[in-house]
């Protein structure tokens, strides 16, 4: 891959487009992205850091890395800004991962919600990285809102299922000038591979890792279909087979000047 | 072969021995248990009448291993299937069961286990349940912890390392007042990331003002959902108002909690119809309150001080990993935990499949906490326990035992905001 190849949110550069994600932790699922996926973002769940067991998580992400601080908890946009504010008081960083949901059955987002949080929290500064359900009008907001990517889900968290949303984060690849991040349901490294061919800038992922048999095997596997996917994506392999098949035999073939 | 929950206690009164025989054996003696008593707010709430018929109309011999087989095979466990899955039909596929729960949990919770422990404050109880060592004619060492004793014993268990604790008292109102609790909650906000309940239900007005002093999680088993064997067994007291109790977690989830928690006490009534309306509990408040998170306990009868025939009857270990693996199918994204009732290998096999929460250091007596951690003697200030413990872990062993099995013990996973 072209060192030139860079993914940039909010103005700092990362080489790798795996990011991993908070849902299920252990300190070998964070070792094994770093070192195996090469993961140079991790997500942490605020609710989870905050505290005093001997294994806390902060302890245990190498300083090169950038800890993306989520959310999840927050029920409204209110109690995502606090939880923001908890993380960055707690030596989290600037980055935020927004996550709201009323709904403790499929964790789907509020978009709603999310905007409003987008907003009050990139004007005090944070790099916002919203988790959204895929719709171009909230995507939009988004961007007005002051986001420094667009995290859409593939399918509900932990599902393991894949692209379901498929078409409409093509739509938002495509309209969308930040960085669109698939976020939630990618469960297998071809998965990630189709959604990175699609355009997409990065693949956040954690189930599948951490339900994988061997998870070594499985953060190396990701790592590779995402690099695949991204060169599939650079060489322009997603013009040709799925925007419309081109005849040998060109329609236009007879005109003249 | 029925339990023998009467015992008589030779320290009773004429009068009080008159009365117990009296609510023992005269049921008009009793109160009507479906009648809320002075000062019981009613909420509106179809919850109630949806569970109960879904669990009258349930008739389990009804399914077979095609229905079992079918229901294991759909992505999405309906509720038919959730019945066939309790079903006797359903024991010889146990194992299959198993492993479609452990994929479940897995998807859902990953490897991750969370820890916590009850703490007692208070035992004074006014109700009489025949099967309860709390009882307010069992004769036990009565005690309730003041302010100093309490931030003690919360000392001394968050020492050990625990970060959520479960407040528990008796149920008297008149000795373990609601202002009481919300002192102790106060207190323990101060020394645990998360503060459970598991009191006699309140209204909702009361429930908010335990939120603010920082419950923010509450449980109450409503022992059978059986409403005429619940009157034949909660002979007196508040507690034998039965809607009251059903209606409890619906009145906290108003009041601004963020959690609650439900269970039978399995072993009461028919098992299998009491876990298809407590899941049926959980399913149809989540559809209300979604923002909610709802947990399942699945407490077995347990010996108690003064009597020790009680038992689980006909709910083995089995059939209580059956009803374990159904919840977890029919409701993925629920917690389920098991208490200290059970034994060490039994809790030690299910968080491998379904649980995802179990109680370590466990005391149910009162303020012995020091006793049982530091192997101190036993001080005269101590109240005697609830029931009789199976799995005696302390933190530090269950959180090495549940490191060896290739678990991830969690002692926090909650943030107040």
């Amino acid at each position: 891959m072209s060192s030139e190849d860079k993914l940039i949110i909010g103005g700092h550069e990362f080489n790798s487009r795996f990011i991993l994600g908070s849902g299920k932790y252990s300190m070998k699922l964070i070792e094994s992205a770093i070192k195996d996926a090469g993961a140079e973002i991790i997500t942490l769940a605020v609710r989870r850091a905050n505290t005093k067991q001997e294994e806390n998580i902060l302890d245990y992400i190498p300083k090169n890395v950038t800890l993306l601080p989520n959310t999840s908890g927050a029920r409204n946009a209110d109690e995502a800004v606090r939880i923001s504010r908890m993380a960055k008081a707690l030596g989290c960083g600037n980055f935020i991962k927004i996550e709201i949901m009323r709904d403790t059955k499929y964790l789907l987002p509020d978009n709603q919600e999310t905007i409003k949080a987008t907003e009050i929290l990139a004007k005090e500064g944070f790099v916002v990285m919203p988790y959204m359900y895929p719709d171009l009008n909230t995507a939009r907001d988004l961007v007005n809102a002051g986001a420094a990517a667009v995290m859409p889900l593939a399918s509900p968290i932990g599902s393991n299922k894949g692209l379901a949303t498929k078409e409409f984060i093509q739509i938002l690849i495509d309209e969308i000038d930040l960085p669109i991040i698939v976020d939630a349901g990618i469960g297998k490294p071809s998965q990630a591979c189709e959604a990175m061919e699609m355009g997409a800038a990065a693949i956040m992922a954690n189930t599948a890792l951490a339900t994988a048999g061997n998870l070594t095997l499985m953060a190396q596997a990701f790592k590779q279909a995402i690099e695949a996917g991204r060169k599939a994506y650079l060489s322009g392999l997603g013009r040709v087979l799925s925007r419309g098949g081109s005849s040998s035999d060109p329609l236009t073939g007879f005109l003249r000047d | 072969m029925e339990n023998n929950f009467l015992i008589d206690s030779k320290y009773l009164s004429k009068a009080a021995l008159e009365k117990k025989h009296r609510l023992e054996t005269d049921p008009s003696s009793r109160t009507d248990h479906m009648k809320y008593m002075k000062g019981m707010e009613i909420i509106k709430s179809d919850v109630c009448k949806e569970v109960i018929s879904a669990m009258n109309s349930y008739d389990y011999d009804s399914y077979t291993a095609k229905d079992v087989l079918r229901a294991l095979q759909h992505e999405r466990c309906t509720v038919e299937d959730f019945k066939a899955l309790l079903s006797p039909a359903a024991e010889p596929f146990l194992e299959k069961m198993a492993e479609k729960a452990k994929i479940e949990t897995g998807k859902h919770f990953g490897n991750s286990v969370y820890l916590f422990t009850p703490l007692y404050i208070a035992n004074y109880c006014e109700n009489y349940c025949v099967y309860c060592g709390f009882n307010c004619y069992n004769h036990i060492n009565r005690m309730k912890l003041d302010m100093q004793q309490i931030e003690h014993e919360m000392k001394v268990i968050a020492d050990s390392g625990m970060e959520e604790i479960l407040i528990l008292t008796g149920e008297s109102k008149a000795k373990s007042s609601v202002k009481y609790i919300g002192e102790a909650c106060k207190l323990a906000r101060k020394y645990f990331r998360l503060v459970g309940l598991e009191i006699y239900p309140v209204n909702t007005e009361d429930y908010k003002y335990l939120h603010e002093c920082g419950a923010d999680y509450v449980t109450v088993f409503q022992e059978t959902y059986d409403s005429d064997k619940y009157e034949t067994l909660h002979l007196m007291g508040h507690k034998r108002v039965w809607p009251y109790r059903f209606d409890a977690q619906e009145r906290a989830l108003k009041a601004g909690m963020r959690g609650v928690g439900f269970s039978a006490l399995l072993g009461l009534s028919d098992f299998r119809k009491d876990a298809l309306a407590s899941a049926l509990h959980v399913y149809y408040l989540q559809r209300n309150y979604p923002q909610a998170e709802f947990s399942l306990s699945c407490p077995r009868l347990r010996p108690i001080i003064n009597n020790d025939k009680i038992n689980p009857l006909d709910v083995h270990e089995k059939q209580l990993c059956q009803v374990l693996c159904a919840y977890r199918i029919f409701l993925p994204y629920v917690g389920i935990t098991v208490s200290s009732r059970e034994s060490e290998t039994f809790r030690n096999g299910i968080v491998k499949i379904a649980a995802t929460k179990i109680s370590a250091g466990v005391s149910t007596g009162i303020g012995d906490h020091e006793s049982k951690y530091t192997g101190k003697g036993k001080t005269d200030d101590e109240g005697d326990e609830q029931f009789e413990i199976n799995d005696g872990r302390s933190l530090k062993k269950m959180y090495s035992d549940i490191s060896d099995e290739g678990l991830q013990p969690v002692m926090n996973d909650y943030l107040y905001v």
